[in-house]
């Protein structure tokens, strides 16, 4: 069995994740490339005596690294050498994505183009010659339509009889004119010349290309560096020669290579219809309704998601609640094993409160991937970025923060779409702030105890105005403070409006659900676990309290017995503050699991029980304990503070370390203490809400 | 003349960019090249520019629109 890597490179909007879909099906792999925010996807294909591995770029427009994503791309080009590259180009738009293809061709890797969306190309009147391109590119040029699958066969069979050819690929080159090429002539002898630094032999024409451009990543490498002073002759040569810096020259000629190359190839058989492709723009972008289409198309989203997903949450529910049941009636009745305990309370409770959101994550997920996939998303940049930039952000990271109101872990995931890492880490920093659907049931607790009915709504709204002023002035501190520089600037390709298919849209739902699940299986396991361990242990003595005693209030002493109870004695000075007390800690501690376990926590301190039914009766206890202020103070706390355990991991997950996690998670959860303490002293001395 | 002052429904064809290199790189890389034949799609409305190069669109911010000469 014969093993090779292939790597999928292509333009952003040209169908290569489509292809890659196609091609790898539900067995992809997704996690992270190490240290940065950029997602890295593989995936497999086996046939009788090949293995296949392949690797989804992320899209790039060219080699010259502008964004995180790009670098990412050209390094693992670079550095990794997979043994065939698979180019996805766009058919409809052949000149600009042959730009990137010539870069490839340059670095003399074996090469395999995709003439994607060639029925794009049909329908729009253009005629293609995929075999005169493939005679001039020197590889094979394979027409393929990714969203139905039609030339995936030819274009496996392409890259299978690629990569079993032993000789060396005869691939063609841009000609740049003798005035450039002479000073690359210059710097491949000088680096031939070179003893250990030197790029591979393959490489070195690119590298030559590179350092006329001034590009400064290649200009930092040992070869780099070796070569500066030469590299800037010969750039300075190249300035002189015309109106243009060199980098200019350079990218002129490559588009000067391609007209000519494409001479002949493309015969438009009748005037461009692309208005077409483009007509709900008119509507989308309009000066003064596109804001308001898109948040009603927001609100409809949002709506649907929850609509759609409650009955399957309530079965899930159910479902797992019973799994609780049936797995307790392996003990006898009254048992109190901690095996039983852990597996029933700790995990079922912990990793089941978390799965139950399953229905309305994988529903979050199949809505970004509609509106991305249709092209819709980048018109709600558009729309956005005025207000946007006012803060320091991108207009696209509008989109995750409006996501975090229904869950922070698909918002956080939902930042790839960023093409900073600055604007990345920014977004997923303030995100939690964004108050998520997990702390609905908190407010649902805490409001009607404490707030008369007319106060109920002002209350609950002034808490979601606060997260989000909170979320924008974050950002602002960050980008000034932090994360220096100009605004990035707004550059973005508005492709046309296009259908995602149902098969594509099925395999991401897939990839998103199975990667939900597996974080719940492995980070959620362990801290609900620890969390269970803290909340049952060490447990008080037989003769701690009667057995006549209500069970419920026997729960409440083991509580106060445990080392989470103790914890929460513990943290008193620090809760003190803010009005809190140990019962409300203890409650916290529980509530770094999920939000919602806030509630059930509050329920056992108070003896009450943690059903839905008893909320009644906690709230009586609540208003006998504590005043409104305390109130909305353990509200504005659950809204700034500690996202649970779930987000903690995505931020890890998607910002390539543990240090942003944790930036983001001591942070909040210090800016929090400090507003609350600020509002609940400011109240008492005001003598606002304390009974 | 600077891009930004370009009238909707106008063509013009692209000059120099005063920029960062990496910056010149990705517009060059999307189409925006010194000699390209650009056509103004949208300018005003308070959002960023759209122009058309070839058959692409593309979103620009105003500040970097202030910086495409054009002729």
């Amino acid at each position: 069995m014969q093993r090779f890597t292939v790597a999928l490179a292509g333009n952003p909007n040209s169908g290569k994740t489509t292809i890659f879909n196609r091609l790898t099906g539900a067995r992809q792999r997704v996690g992270n490339y190490p240290g940065v925010t950029v997602e890295w996807k593989e995936g497999v294909i086996e046939t009788e005596q090949t293995h296949l591995r392949f690797i989804d770029l992320p899209g790039t427009y060219s080699l010259t690294a502008y964004s995180e994503e790009e670098l990412v791309a050209r390094n693992y080009l670079l550095e990794s050498g997979p043994d065939l590259v698979i180019d996805v180009v766009d058919a409809s738009n052949l000149e600009r994505n042959l730009y990137l293809t010539t870069e490839l061709l340059e670095l003399g890797l074996p090469l395999v183009v995709a003439l994607n969306m060639s029925d794009v190309a049909v329908s729009r009147g253009l005629e293609i010659d995929a075999a005169v391109l493939a005679r001039r590119l020197g590889v094979p040029v394979v027409p393929m339509v990714g969203r139905t699958g039609r030339g995936i066969d030819t274009m496996l069979e392409a890259v299978l009889a690629t990569v079993h050819r032993r000789r060396a690929p005869g691939q063609t080159r841009v000609d740049f004119g003798e005035v450039v090429e002479q000073r690359i002539r210059r710097l491949v002898d000088a680096m031939t010349q070179m003893d250990g630094d030197a790029p591979p032999a393959a490489q070195r024409r690119w590298h030559a290309v590179k350092l006329l451009e001034r590009d400064q990543a290649v200009l930092a490498t040992p070869a780099g560096r070796a070569l500066a002073a030469l590299a800037e002759t010969s750039a300075s040569e190249l300035d002189q020669q015309g109106y243009d810096t060199s980098d200019i020259t350079v990218s002129r000629q490559r588009y000067a290579y391609i007209e000519q190359l494409c001479r002949g190839i493309v015969k438009a058989q009748r005037p461009s219809d692309l208005d077409r492709a483009y007509r709900l723009d008119r509507a989308a972008m309009h000066p003064v309704w596109g804001v308001p289409i898109f948040l009603g198309l927001m609100f409809l989203v949002f709506n649907l998601t929850f609509r759609l997903g409650e009955p399957f949450m309530n079965l899930l529910e159910t479902g797992i609640g019973e799994l609780g049941v049936a797995l307790g009636l392996l003990w006898p009745e009254g048992s109190t094993s901690p095996l039983r305990s852990l597996l029933v309370d700790g995990v079922i409770g912990g990793v089941g409160g978390v799965l139950v959101f399953l229905p309305n994550i994988v529903l979050l997920f199949l809505a970004i991937a509609l509106l991305e996939g249709s092209g819709y998303m980048a018109r709600a940049a558009f729309v956005m970025d005025r207000f946007m930039s006012r803060v320091g952000l991108h207009g696209k990271s509008f989109i995750p923060l409006l996501i975090g109101f229904g869950c922070t872990v698909p918002a956080i995931m939902a930042t790839r779409t960023l093409e900073t890492r600055r604007d990345r880490l920014i977004t997923m920093l303030v995100l939690p702030l964004m108050s998520c659907g997990a702390r609905l049931p908190i407010y649902a607790l805490m409001i009607p105890a404490f707030f008369a009915p007319r106060w109920q709504g002002p209350v609950l709204w002034c808490l979601y105005v606060t997260g989000i002023l909170l979320a924008l002035a974050g950002a602002r501190l960050l980008r000034r403070a932090l994360f220096r520089g100009e605004n990035t600037p707004f550059l973005m390709e508005l492709p046309p409006y296009r259908m995602p298919t149902i098969g594509s849209l099925a395999v991401q739902m897939w990839i998103r659900c199975w990667l939900y699940v597996k974080k719940a299986g492995t980070v959620i396991l362990g801290v609900s676990i620890i969390l269970w361990a803290l909340t049952s242990y060490p447990q008080p003595p037989a003769d701690w309290s009667s057995p006549e005693a209500d069970p419920a209030d026997q729960a409440a002493a083991a509580m106060a017995y445990s080392a989470a109870g103790r914890a929460g004695h513990l943290l008193e000075p620090v809760l003190r503050p803010m009005g809190f007390d140990w019962r409300i800690g203890t409650a916290l501690i529980g509530a770094f699991a999920a939000k919602e376990v806030f509630v059930a926590q509050m329920g056992i301190v108070f003896a009450v029980g943690g059903d839905e039914d008893n909320n009644e009766a906690l709230r009586l206890q609540l208003r006998q304990h504590y005043g409104p202020l305390v109130g909305f103070c353990v509200m504005l706390f659950c809204l700034i503070a500690t996202p649970c355990m779930a987000t903690v991991a995505v931020t890890r997950q998607e910002s390539g370390s543990w240090r942003w996690a944790l930036v983001q998670f001591w942070g909040l959860t210090v800016l929090a203490w400090i507003l609350t303490t600020v509002v609940y002293q400011g109240g008492r001395l005001l003598g606002l809400g304390v009974s | 003349m600077p891009l930004a002052l370009i009238r909707e429904g106008t063509k013009t064809i692209l000059r120099s960019i005063q920029g960062g290199r990496g910056l010149r790189g990705r517009l060059a890389a999307m189409g925006l090249v010194p000699g390209a034949e650009i056509t103004v799609l949208r300018n005003g409305g308070g959002g960023p520019f759209v122009v058309a190069v070839n058959d692409n669109r593309i979103c620009i911010g105003r500040g970097m629109a202030m910086k495409i000469e054009v002729e």
